[in-house]
């Protein structure tokens, strides 16, 4: 694999990220649209309204409500979760904010961070310290100017400087490349998917079987078939959202990390230094007890030690939150030697 | 024809406002890239006078490698004030290659005295010294990459016209001229976290 050329990859990655928004965002626009569709053709008023009598006009689906209520629930869930995801991520793991540094430790924290601020040219983010004795480190936040970057305890005393240097690179890397953003977007978006999907079971549980009833019992011709094929292929994207939009989720996280590495690399021009932190960080086996599994994808490493993202293929990229640290340690080690080499970053002349 | 005419001659100011536009934001991303290291030297510049005064005691006899810091440091210190991106880059970047040089000599004899390192002061002082170093170096690398793409789009064809009228001129790179500072790299295999 030519994963050598920095900017190449970075191109390559930000292509793919947007295919998968895209395919996300139709797939949410499918839920409501597709859902008023179906509605519109079931309740389509047959031929000879008189036919039906009573005094009850038989209800007529034609403005898209849904599809116009998920994307608003939408659009407000993704804008609750870009104001409040990066506080609510740093309070579940615990961290504290760290602005005064009163130990050498964490002076050399803020120093390394600062360093690397002026390295990517962005803003210094806020430092955070997570109890934990597990090294693990994530970037969180909206923008450069509201970001956010946690270590653990077991970072700072694991990683020696430029170990550390690396580490902090790459999360630098995850707030400049938008990724903290896209994946706080991300996580808004797979819960309204679970919300509507949850909505949809209980629709059928009650009301559904009348309106399925209806359209069958009703007697018209044309377009019945159509009907039922929409119904349950809308069904079963419904009901398979949460999985789904789960998975998009996940595969953005595992190239993002290979982007951030790379980047990281670009900013210290030293990638054997990265390699070594995560050798160690995967060394220290013990899962980090702090970060949870919503946040599990902000994290350099995956800090619930499933066994998933140590492999490689089809089904690892689909499930993993994270690429085989391995394959990871390769890439940086063969771009070190290339740099050793020719004297220029991969990428970078 | 006369309307073929007119969309010609509106796309091309069309894109003569955007390539100006982009020009300018390039000139503006340089000068804030110099500034940054402009920020980090004057901060190096007044973090020796402290760690001279530091050491000083200690090293009665190593008179010579103190005095080279303090004069390498005042020659930077009065080449900065006269430097911008357009000229005299090369002069500075020679006068803080010899202050690094200065400053790594006076970082090996410093080793060599376990008991000044013992107090505390000296460390911090040695890791804001390395948290500087790092800083320039890091400045340095933002400006190069910025001033690069500024000096290459304003020598491309179209842009080149363009170039003039936006006052764009080319700023020199930062490069290193010392050997010294082109040597290896160095390797540290302990794992131990550094002090």
């Amino acid at each position: 694999m030519s994963g050598a050329n920095l900017f190449e990859q970075q191109r390559t990655n930000r292509r793919r990220s947007a295919v998968l928004v895209a395919i996300f965002l139709l797939f949410f626009a499918w839920i409501g649209f597709g859902g008023d569709y179906i509605l519109y053709l079931s309740t389509m008023p047959a031929a000879a309204p008189a036919a039906r009598g009573g005094s009850r006009t038989p209800y007529h689906h034609t403005f898209p409500w849904f599809g116009l209520g998920t994307t608003l629930l939408g659009i407000g869930m993704a804008w609750y979760g870009w104001r409040n995801g990066a506080k609510q991520v740093l309070w579940a793991s615990g961290a504290w904010e760290l602005v005064q540094a009163s130990k050498p430790d964490e002076q050399q924290l803020v120093n390394v961070v600062e360093e690397m601020a002026i390295a990517s040219g962005i803003p210094k983010p806020k430092v955070w310290i997570v109890p934990d004795k597990d090294p693990n480190a994530f970037a969180t936040g909206t923008d450069e100017r509201h970001a956010h970057i946690a270590v653990t305890e077991g970072l700072l005393t694991t990683l020696n400087r430029d170990e550390l240097q690396a580490v902090i690179g790459h999360e630098l890397a995850h707030i400049k490349n938008y990724d903290v953003k896209l994946m706080t977007l991300l996580a808004a978006l797979v819960g309204v998917l679970a919300l509507i999907s949850e909505g949809t079971w209980r629709f059928l549980g009650r009301g559904g079987g009348r309106v399925a009833g209806r359209s069958s019992g009703g007697g018209r011709k044309g377009g019945g078939g159509l009907v039922v094929v929409l119904l349950v292929l809308w069904l079963i994207s419904v009901l398979l959202a949460p999985i789904v939009s789960r998975l998009l989720a996940l595969a953005v996280s595992r190239k993002r990390e290979f982007l951030a590495d790379a980047s990281s690399a670009q900013f210290t021009r030293n990638p054997a230094a990265l390699a070594a932190a995560l050798r160690k960080i995967e060394d220290a086996a013990a899962p980090t007890a702090a970060i949870h599994r919503g946040c599990a994808h902000l994290c350099i490493a995956d800090p619930l030690g499933r066994r998933i993202n140590a492999r490689q293929g089809f089904v690892a990229d689909v499930f993993g939150t994270h690429p085989p640290m391995a394959v990871r340690i390769a890439r940086l080690k063969a771009m070190a030697y290339q740099y050793e080499k020719t004297g220029v970053m991969p990428g970078t002349a | 024809m006369s309307w073929i005419l007119l969309i010609a001659v509106v796309a091309a100011v069309v894109w003569g406002i955007s390539a100006y536009n982009g020009l300018i934001q390039l000139k503006g991303d340089t000068l804030n890239a110099w500034k940054q290291i402009d920020v980090q030297l004057k901060r190096r510049h007044d973090l020796i006078p402290n760690l001279v005064n530091a050491v000083k005691g200690a090293m009665d006899f190593e008179r010579d490698t103190l005095e080279a810091v303090i004069q390498a440091r005042n020659q930077a210190v009065k080449i900065q004030a006269e430097t911008l991106p357009t000229g005299g880059v090369k002069k500075l970047a020679a006068a803080e290659a010899t202050l690094g040089a200065a400053l790594s000599r006076l970082n090996v004899v410093v080793e060599r005295y376990p008991q000044l390192k013992a107090t505390a002061n000296i460390g911090q002082l040695q890791e804001e010294l390395t948290s500087t170093e790092n800083r320039v170096a890091f400045a340095r690398q933002l400006y190069n990459d910025t001033a690069t793409s500024y000096n290459v789009r304003q020598q491309q064809f179209p842009w080149t016209l363009i170039a003039g009228m936006a006052k764009a001129e080319i700023v020199e790179l930062w490069e290193i001229t010392d050997e010294q500072e082109r040597a290896v790299p160095k390797v540290d295999l302990s794992s131990k976290p550094k002090a």
